[in-house]
């Protein structure tokens, strides 16, 4: 069990920089994850934690002692990679054994915590098999008992989950979240499954080419995402958002997008003291009110293209004078398409964007 | 229907092409001094054992095994041994100009014998190689080099890099990585390796003949060429030795078959 600190992180590779001056905090028993789209530079991230990849700049702390220096296998941390990598020649025992044997770990030692790791991850069975006789899902608790067996001080995944069907993905992510709390582990887990993230995450690190977006846990980068990328990249359907520009006009805040003209609540003013340019607006599609409210909101008038059906819910893609919007309604309702509907846009929901950071204030405490 | 039998037809020839000379020497091999001179040739054999005899223990054919498994196994061993790090070196080590080596030794090894004769006896000549088995056996090592890292350069770029960083995670240094984990999962292309190389100098006539003289150094090939008296060729002894000399790599092939299966790396990554 450890905490890590990430000090100002760089890669360059030949094409460029992939990692520009990540800095990033993950205390002891956290479980973080590194999401983002693929090429955004997570997998680099985690593989310089490891060890595996050498970083340009800056510096690597586990439990306070800078490891930059050290081979992976100084670091005392265990990865489970994206295909598992089970030593084919070996049987699951010997793959369970391997690691702790290099170490010189005493015989006794190792039996007593393949036996514990084998009845916890449900794998007795299979310790006389061969990883190619094994099912995908089975390979994947090998592939993580591997890792616990050592009691690293540090667990990395490597997008465990993405090789396992959408069912057995679930279940295993139920598992793994479980076992994260007994064991109390550090974990670092990259993903590109927004569910994955918000799901298993006890902070979510948001990624993208290579800059690091926002850390926070789940709800709060939720509720608050500090610029237009996080807004869209989290949440489906994605968070509706306008590009648009800001305009002062007799005291109040005008944001225009297309043809349509929005006027905003007072927010808190910015350094300039005005809010004038291009800006981005965006509302999450269940806040989107359709029955009247008293909730101070923006009304507008918006016309259904379309309305799907998802059983629980219902997605109705609108528009508002051309610009598009959708919206997510938790009970059925009969509204057909080419209907036109008064809607509620709630002040307290609205997210504002200028130059690419989040103008709304941001609550003192978590929610 | 005629596709099939063309390539049942096709199969046949190819099969018979190739083995039709070997029959009839293991059929000569049987045959008495009459047969072997009988013209119209006689078909079957009626002699039995007398020219094994004849070629085991007149001609000292024992001797030439025995030089032909020393010169061959040790040129195997030491090819396989500098020719593996090489190949995991070309395979997976970031390394500047990697292509132009594997290059250099596929250029190397298209010189025609020929041409590299004269400067080899040269050599051995002034390290007194010459008439030693040594100085045949390292300019086999060099010539079976360039093979052996290809195979295994190419069998080693196969297996899933996740594989090595699972093993340094683990703690394993590159030499362990190497002989823990990569070698038992190149098993095949070691063997293939091996078992090429091995022929090759089992079979290889031109370099001993030109730098054994002695005839206690000889290997096979040249010792069963030099068989043939000033007037006569003794096509029976020729024929019971050349069996005999086939028989091992026959058994070694059909041994070591059982390792060179593929797919021994299945359920590394997915399956």
């Amino acid at each position: 069990m450890a905490d890590l600190e990430l000090r100002a992180i760089s890669k360059r590779f030949d094409k460029g920089l992939v990692l520009d001056n990540i800095s990033l905090n993950v205390s002891d028993g956290t479980f973080a994850i590194l999401l983002g789209p693929s090429g955004c530079g997570k997998s680099t991230l985690l593989r310089i934690i490891a060890g595996l990849e050498s970083h340009t700049s800056g510096q690597v702390f586990i439990d306070g002692a800078p490891v930059d220096d050290l081979s992976p296998a100084a670091r005392d941390i265990a990865m489970v990679f994206q295909h598992y990598a089970l030593y084919p020649h070996l049987s699951v025992r010997e793959n369970l054994a391997f690691g702790l044997s290099m170490r010189k770990t005493p015989r006794h030692v190792i039996e007593e915590r393949i036996a514990d790791t084998a009845q916890l991850l449900n794998i007795l069975e299979l310790l006389d098999r061969k990883p190619k006789d094994l099912s995908g899902g089975q390979r994947q608790r090998v592939a993580m008992g591997r890792a616990m067996v050592r009691k690293p001080k540090l667990f990395l995944f490597d997008e465990p989950l993405s090789n396992l069907d959408a069912q057995l993905r679930t279940s295993t992510r139920v598992e793994l979240k479980k076992l994260q709390q007994r064991l109390g582990a550090t974990m670092i887990y990259v993903t590109h499954d927004q569910v994955e993230a918000m799901t298993l995450g006890d902070v979510i690190v948001v990624m993208n080419g290579g800059h690091l977006q926002q850390a926070d846990p789940p709800h709060r980068t939720y509720l608050y995402p500090t610029n237009p990328f996080v807004a869209s990249f989290i949440g489906t359907p994605p968070m509706n958002l306008w590009q648009g520009t800001l305009r002062q006009e007799g005291g109040a805040t005008i944001f225009r997008v297309g043809d349509l003209e929005l006027a905003l609540p007072p927010f808190a003013l910015n350094a300039s003291g005005s809010f004038a340019g291009p800006a981005v607006l965006g509302i999450r599609p269940e806040d989107v009110r359709l029955e009247p409210t008293t909730r101070p909101a923006i009304r507008v008038e918006a016309s259904i293209d379309l309305n799907e059906d998802l059983g629980a819910d219902q997605i109705l893609y609108c528009s508002m004078r051309g610009e598009p919007l959708v919206v997510r309604l938790s009970q059925a309702s009969l509204i057909s398409p080419g209907q036109t509907l008064p809607v509620s846009l709630p002040h307290d929901k609205l997210h504002l964007f200028v130059d690419g950071r989040r103008i709304n204030p941001l609550p003192n405490s978590d929610p | 229907m005629t596709q099939r039998l063309l390539l049942v037809l096709g199969i046949l020839l190819t099969v018979t092409g190739s083995l039709a000379p070997f029959v009839w020497f293991v059929l000569t091999s049987f045959k008495t001094q009459q047969e072997v001179e009988a013209v119209p040739p006689s078909w079957w054999p009626s002699g039995g054992w007398h020219f094994y005899r004849a070629a085991l223990f007149d001609h000292h054919l024992l001797s030439y095994v025995g030089n032909s498994v020393f010169v061959a196994g040790c040129t195997t061993v030491l090819a396989l041994a500098i020719g593996i790090p090489a190949a995991y070196v070309l395979a997976r080590v970031k390394l500047q100009g990697k292509s132009w080596i594997l290059g250099g030794l596929l250029t190397v090894s298209m010189f025609p014998q020929m041409a590299i004769a004269g400067p080899v006896w040269r050599l051995l000549a002034n390290v007194h190689g010459l008439n030693t088995h040594w100085g045949l056996i390292l300019p086999y090592v060099t010539f079976s080099l360039p093979l052996v890292i290809w195979i295994l350069a190419s069998f080693f770029k196969e297996l899933p890099a996740e594989l090595e960083e699972a093993a340094q995670v683990d703690g394993c240094t590159t030499w362990q990585t190497l002989t823990r984990i990569m070698l038992p999962l190149a098993t095949p292309g070691i063997f293939t390796a091996a078992i090429l190389t091995f022929i090759y100098s089992w079979n290889e006539f031109f370099f001993a003949l030109l730098i054994l003289t002695q005839p206690d150094k000889h290997t096979l090939p040249l010792g069963i060429a030099l068989f043939q008296g000033e007037f006569t060729i003794p096509w029976g002894e020729l024929a019971a030795a050349s069996v005999l000399a086939t028989l091992p790599l026959v058994f070694i092939v059909l041994l070591c078959q059982r390792w060179i299966i593929s797919g021994l790396s299945a359920g590394a990554v997915k399956g």
